[in-house]
């Protein structure tokens, strides 16, 4: 038997349609056991989409879902993942420790309902009736459901939308606690700095598709620096990438795109060595690497 | 770095479906912390008993039997088909509240689900025959015992029919108001099943059209201990005949639902 690690989520050629309307295109993702990986994009990129099928709440219309190597639908089951949902799923009428003492009844075993409100913070309200309970609460609440199974996967779908901005930071607390124990978590999020802070890896997605994929710090670099362009045809495209300081070299048509932390040189380096004309050159922050790489029209 | 051999995990799934005790117990608590249906269920029956019934006190049927009697047995029909229809269009509200989504991600059958929906509506169709019948007991209904046990059990077992007819309208129409659109619907089979006045008060068209309504045959078999009309195959057929249609009805729209789309 070999010792290949079964990754936690495996997702092949991904696409759902609905109607005339791709939501999601050919997506390939693979994540690791015990990673956090931040699913980063504008709404309406796709994100809900593919957790949806990647919870088996919908199904592909091309494509296979994996989660340990199991189908959704399995691993649900199996307790092995489990989820907070972006809003709803929640019964007003019931309190917050009997919506999660129903939930743990679901399953064959779980984790004490006590030790779940603890851990997701909400031990203090567990009398209250769900319905009176503020949106941060109704979160924490659900991820205190997600927690029931002690499950080895935890996907979270934009989990803090709607929360303020400490309750977003304690949320994030309890979550960064829970995944020291080595769980991996998965979390769709449009908020660049949260992706930044809490995750180890960062996806990005836009019209359904994987169009960056690096840590933070990776994501980070490709977004620093500058870009210059130049009208250049017959560009030697091996010989710019060689030039100190550029990351990335792309040719279009006569058009050439260098991607690089010294961008005096390569202007200079064009405009004396080259018959290059039309030279310009533009910065990015992070900011607007997010949008240049997640709205359309921007560069791949 | 953990490896393709999963250490040994406990079960996940539960016993039954998740048809448990625990599931039941706040399913049921649910429904009687909801003040609405408590007023329709349990405390309007009882009134209209009050209002209608009561000056009707001392009045018999040829055979002896009271009258004030007919009007609780009626009552209790319509208590306890309200009960069960909204306990079972629950369904319906849970759907757009993203609940049944919720249980998705959980390992609850699906069957489970819609178990602990008929049984709580039982429970709850129970209550309001019990309540009525306390009441009518209470403002000095007599029967002989047989007829208080035949008219009860027919009252609740009939309202099965409506705990179909309450998930199939929830499958259908799924919506946060979903009983507000049911009160009217009940009141007019209500009456078409002469459970606020007897049907022979109504023009003969009418009467025939009754016949073919849901509530004509519980009515019918709950009130003919006291009638002594015997047993009533028109009655028998409409009732097996609707809990079919609304059986049917809820049971395909319950798999449109669970399929994964």
């Amino acid at each position: 038997m070999s010792m290949t690690t079964t990754p936690a989520v495996d997702l092949r050629g991904l696409t759902k349609s609905f109607g005339a309307v791709t939501a999601v295109r050919g997506l390939d993702l693979r994540i690791e056991q015990g990673e956090v990986v931040a699913f980063l994009g504008p709404n309406g990129a796709g994100k809900t989409s593919t957790l949806d099928m990647l919870l088996g709440l919908s199904k592909p219309t091309a494509g296979t879902v994996e989660v340990f190597g199991r189908s959704p639908f399995e691993a649900i089951a199996g307790g092995r993942v489990a989820a907070v949902m972006q809003s709803g799923g929640l019964l007003r009428d019931l309190t917050v420790a009997e919506t999660v003492e129903m939930t743990a009844s679901f399953f064959g075993y779980s984790r004490p309902v006590r030790e779940v409100l603890h851990r997701a913070g909400i031990a203090d309200i567990a009398g209250r009736r769900v319905g009176r309970c503020s949106g941060g609460q109704q979160q924490r609440l659900r991820f205190a459901m997600a927690l029931l199974p002690d499950p080895d996967l935890m996907v979270l779908d934009e989990p803090t939308t709607g929360m303020d901005v400490e309750g977003r930071r304690d949320f994030w607390t309890a979550i960064r606690a829970d995944a020291q124990a080595g769980r991996t978590i998965l979390f769709a999020t449009h908020y660049l700095e949260e992706a930044d802070v809490y995750a180890d890896r960062i996806v990005l997605i836009r019209h359904g598709e994987v169009v960056a994929d690096g840590t933070a710090a990776e994501i980070k670099a490709l977004s620093a620096g500058r870009m210059v362009r130049a009208t250049l045809p017959g560009a030697d495209e091996v010989r710019l990438a060689a030039l100190p300081g550029v990351d990335s070299v792309e040719v279009r048509g006569d058009r050439v795109v260098l991607h690089t932390g010294d961008s005096d040189d390569v202007a200079r380096y064009l405009l004396t060595r080259t018959p290059a004309r039309d030279v310009e050159i533009t910065s990015r922050n992070l900011e607007e690497a997010f949008l240049a790489l997640t709205t359309s029209g921007g560069t791949r | 770095m953990s490896t393709t051999t999963a250490a040994p995990r406990p079960s996940h799934r539960p016993a039954l479906g998740g048809l448990t005790w625990t599931f039941l117990s706040l399913e049921i608590r649910r429904v009687l912390r909801n003040r609405r249906t408590l007023v329709f269920i349990l405390l309007m029956p009882p009134v209209f008993f009050v209002l209608f019934g009561l000056p009707q006190r001392g009045q018999t049927f040829g055979n002896g039997s009271p009258v004030t009697g007919y009007v609780m047995i009626s009552l209790a029909v319509y208590g306890a088909m309200v009960a069960t229809t909204s306990a079972g269009a629950m369904v319906g509200v849970e759907r757009v509240q993203g609940w049944s989504r919720q249980l998705r991600l959980t390992p609850l059958r699906p069957a489970a689900y819609v178990a602990a929906k008929v049984i709580t509506a039982m429970v709850l169709g129970l209550l309001a025959v019990a309540v009525e019948f306390t009441v009518g007991a209470v403002f000095g209904v007599r029967m002989p015992v047989n007829v208080w046990l035949i008219a009860g059990l027919a009252a609740w077992l009939g309202s099965l029919v409506f705990a179909a007819f309450g998930l199939f309208m929830g499958y259908l129409a799924p919506a946060e108001n979903v009983l507000q659109v049911l009160g009217p619907i009940l009141a007019i089979l209500a009456m078409f099943g002469g459970l606020f006045v007897p049907l022979e008060i109504l023009p003969h068209t009418l009467q025939m059209i009754a016949k073919f309504t849901p509530v004509y045959g519980v009515g019918q078999i709950a009130r003919s201990p006291l009638t002594g009309g015997g047993f009533n195959t028109v009655a028998a057929a409409n009732i097996a005949a609707w809990t079919a249609a609304f059986g049917f009805g809820a049971a395909r729209l319950f798999r449109r639902d669970t399929a994964r789309n």
